[in-house]
Order: structure tokens, then sequence, then C-alpha cells
């Protein structure tokens, strides 16, 4: 058990909202941890649409998804957020003294005052593909993910996928698994070229297999997987005898644990109030995509303005009875010296 | 405009009148055509809006762009006649567009 993080506010989501939601909070003097389930900051902005164009920001008339994020950590900065990445919040609960303790997958437990929600279309998870019967095996033979690298070990290997994942797997467990074949549906990679070419040299060498074509079903029984049916791209099929098996088909969006919060949730989003941008549990707020209200627009720049007002009543939960004063910050020293600019 | 129509898993046809210069994917979007999730809202980011172009179609449909064929890695089921329908522009030449929908994006 890891030591608890005390903190005055969790930012689940490290999206542009959430890093916005750091840049309100911290001109009130609040500090934050953010968490995300990706490795980098940005959210939808990194992993969906790094480089496409983005038109409605305001006074910013064509911003890419990457810019974005760029500029707004930069914005966030002189707050000294801390991040957590490759984090996915599975637990939160209120305490009797109202604070909120929050747990990660990662192990780390947190303890704040105020949880804002900046989830997004909700937690980045990989996409499960729709081979029949595939259910039986997950966690047993097939892992979409891998934690420990030893849990390979002297397997039959089978990963199906093109990208830095899939080839990333193939060459570092490779030496360690007792067989490896990757399955990939053409015979180009989007991978870095360099672990291409490593795995071109490894099939080379007959240390492994690459089968161009698409995996269409699965043999085993008692949910330990015996070999997979491969069809190749002129229609033929074969079987390649596997233990265990990493499909990379990339990534999509689940709601994931928010679900379990006890907040009172509409379609899978999260009501709001729109003073306030607070949940069905005082001291939870949700901003961005992941929330809901009467003339809700799912924009980037709603969430802007979502995390402004919840910067104020977050205010007023970690310090009861202080008076908040309104400043801007083209005029105000004290906001500027926060910035770093004064 | 130029009709198109959505063959479903189960054989059952949409047909929706798609605007020259949308995409196909648009189409199926505006006209809520089960199936079509597009969850990247047509950046050719997550290969959601996967068809299968009728045969007599593919070529005026056109052929794949780099981009498309990368996303379409991260489909399932992909055959000759896979398209994201978020990279088919709708043009005068495709009126009467026959595409079907794959049981299920994932």
């Amino acid at each position: 058990m890891s030591d608890v993080i005390t903190t005055d506010v969790v930012i689940i989501g490290a999206g542009p909202c959430g890093l916005f939601a750091v840049f309100e909070l911290g001109l009130l003097d609040i500090r934050c941890h953010v968490l995300d389930i990706l490795d980098r900051p940005g959210g939808q902005c990194a992993e969906l649409y790094p480089e496409k164009p983005i038109y409605d920001i305001p006074a910013l008339p064509l911003v890419t998804g990457a810019e974005l994020t760029h500029r707004l950590m930069e914005q966030a900065k002189p707050f000294k957020p801390q991040f957590h990445f490759n984090q996915m919040v599975t637990s939160l609960e209120k305490r009797d003294d109202n604070d909120f303790v929050l747990k990660t997958d990662g192990g780390l437990t947190f303890k704040c005052k105020v949880v804002v929600i900046a989830a997004g279309g909700g937690s980045f998870m990989p996409k499960k593909p729709p081979i029949p019967g595939i259910e039986v095996y997950e966690g047993s033979s097939v892992f979409y993910s891998v934690k420990k690298m030893d849990a390979f070990r002297g397997k039959d290997m089978l990963i199906i996928g093109g990208g830095d994942s899939a080839l990333d797997w193939v060459n570092n467990l490779q030496p360690i698994v007792n067989s490896m074949t990757l399955v990939h549906r053409r015979d180009e990679f989007r991978a870095a070229p360099d672990s291409v070419n490593k795995m071109r040299e490894l099939v080379a060498a007959n240390l492994m297999t690459l089968k161009i074509g698409q995996v269409t079903g699965l043999q085993g029984e008692n949910g330990i997987l015996a070999a997979a049916d491969i069809k190749s791209a002129d229609g033929t099929t074969s079987t390649v005898a596997c233990n265990a098996m990493l499909p990379f088909f990339g990534l999509t969006m689940k709601l994931g644990p928010v679900a379990d919060w006890g907040l009172n949730l509409t379609e899978n989003l999260i009501h709001v109030d729109t003073e306030k941008f607070e949940t069905s549990v005082s001291g939870i707020f949700a901003v961005g995509d992941i929330n809901s209200y009467a003339g809700k627009l799912k924009l980037i720049l709603s969430g802007f303005h979502e995390a402004a007002l919840m910067a104020q009543q977050a205010f007023r939960y970690i310090n009861p009875g202080e008076r908040l004063l309104f400043q801007y910050t083209t005029s105000s020293t004290n906001l500027q010296k926060k910035l770093g600019v004064a | 405009m130029a009709k198109i129509t959505f063959i479903q898993h189960n054989g059952a046809e949409l047909t929706a009148d798609g605007v020259a210069g949308m995409t196909v994917m648009e189409t199926a979007v505006k006209f809520q055509v089960p199936g079509i999730d597009a969850d990247c809202g047509g950046a050719c980011a997550c290969a959601t809006c996967h068809i299968y172009v009728e045969p007599e179609w593919r070529e005026k449909a056109g052929v794949r762009n780099p981009m498309e064929e990368d996303m379409l890695d991260f489909a399932f089921d992909v055959r000759d006649n896979s398209r994201l329908s978020c990279q088919i522009k709708i043009n005068d030449t495709l009126d009467g567009l026959r595409v079907r929908v794959p049981e299920k994006q994932f």
C-alpha cells in the first residue's frame, strides 16, 4: 500500500477541460493533481486527432489537437500541476469528514476536498475484436495489454496488429516466449520503421512467424486457448497453435468505473447544475464532454466556461468562510504574481 | 442530391439523401443509420464508420487513401471492398450508391 497523496483537488482527465481547470483553480490558489489513463496529456486531442485542425477555439482560427494541448500545458504550468499518467481511477468514496478518497489501478491513493471529473468520452480502453467466443479466453489466454512480461514466458504467443504496441511487444517478448507469431492484415506496418526492421530480421532468422491475414476464430478448452484460425487475403484459411494472444486494435472510449460512483447519470453522462457544474454529490464536479445539462454542447469552449464556474464553488469548499474576490488577469497584480509575470 | 442506400447486416435497407460535398459517414449520422458509430466525428481516427462498398460501386467510390488504409487496421473483418465512410465524399456520380454496414463496429 503506497502513501496517501493529500491535495486540494484531484482532476480526473488531462484533456483540454482538465488542463484548463488547473488554470482556473490555480488562479484561486488551489493546487491540483491530474490523473489520466493515457500516457500523456491531451485526452482526445492527443489520442484521436493530434494533427487534425480545430476551428472553433475562440481567438485561435486554426489549431491542431497537439498544439492546443501544448498551449494549455503552458497556461497551466505556473500552477505546477502534478500529473499521474497511465492511471485509471477505480474507486471514489466520500468519507464522513467530507473528504474524498480515490484509488487508481496503478496503486495510487489520493485524499482531497474536491474532485473534478473531466473525463470526456470516458476512459480510453483497448478495443476488443469481435472474434466469436473471445470472451471466454479473456484474462486467461487473451490479454489487451502487458502488465508483466514474465506472464508470457514460455508461451506460444500470437500478437495481432501493425502499430507500435504490436511490434514493440513482438520484439520485446520474442526472447522469452516459446514461439512468436505476428498476424497483421497487410504486409505494411504503421509502427516505427526500426521496430518493423527488427521484426523482419527475426522472421528472416526463423525466430518468429509473420502471417498476413485476419484472425476469424479461436479454438481451445476451459478458457485456455489452443489455436487461432487465420484467413488470408486470398481467402485461404490456416491455423496457428497458440496459448496466449495479444490483440492490438487501438483504443476506444468507455465510461468505465465512473458509473459506479453513485452519481446521477443520464445515458452515460453526468448530470450537473449550470451554476457550479456540480454533480449530485456535493464536492464532485463534472466539466467537459462527460457532463449533461439542458442546452449542453460538447464543445471544448463550453468545457472552459464550465471549469471557470466550477472553480468558484471549489474555492468555497476548500476555503470555507473566506471571501472570494473576483479579479482580472489583465489588471490584478495578485493574479499576475501567481502567473509569474508580475 | 445523391441517394445513398445503407444495407444493414440483417438485410434491411435504409436510403438517405446525400448532399454533394458531405461524406457518406455524415449522411449516415444525419439519418441515424444504425451501425455507423463515427466515434471521432470524421477525423479518420477511429475506424468506427467502416462499411463495405457494393461491388458495382467500388470504382466510383474511389480507392482508400493512405491514412484510411492505416486506420482500417483498427477495423474488424476488413475486406477488399472495405472503406471508412468518413473518407468518401459524395458527388453526383455516387447517386444510387449502395454500401453494407458491418454487423458491428468495435
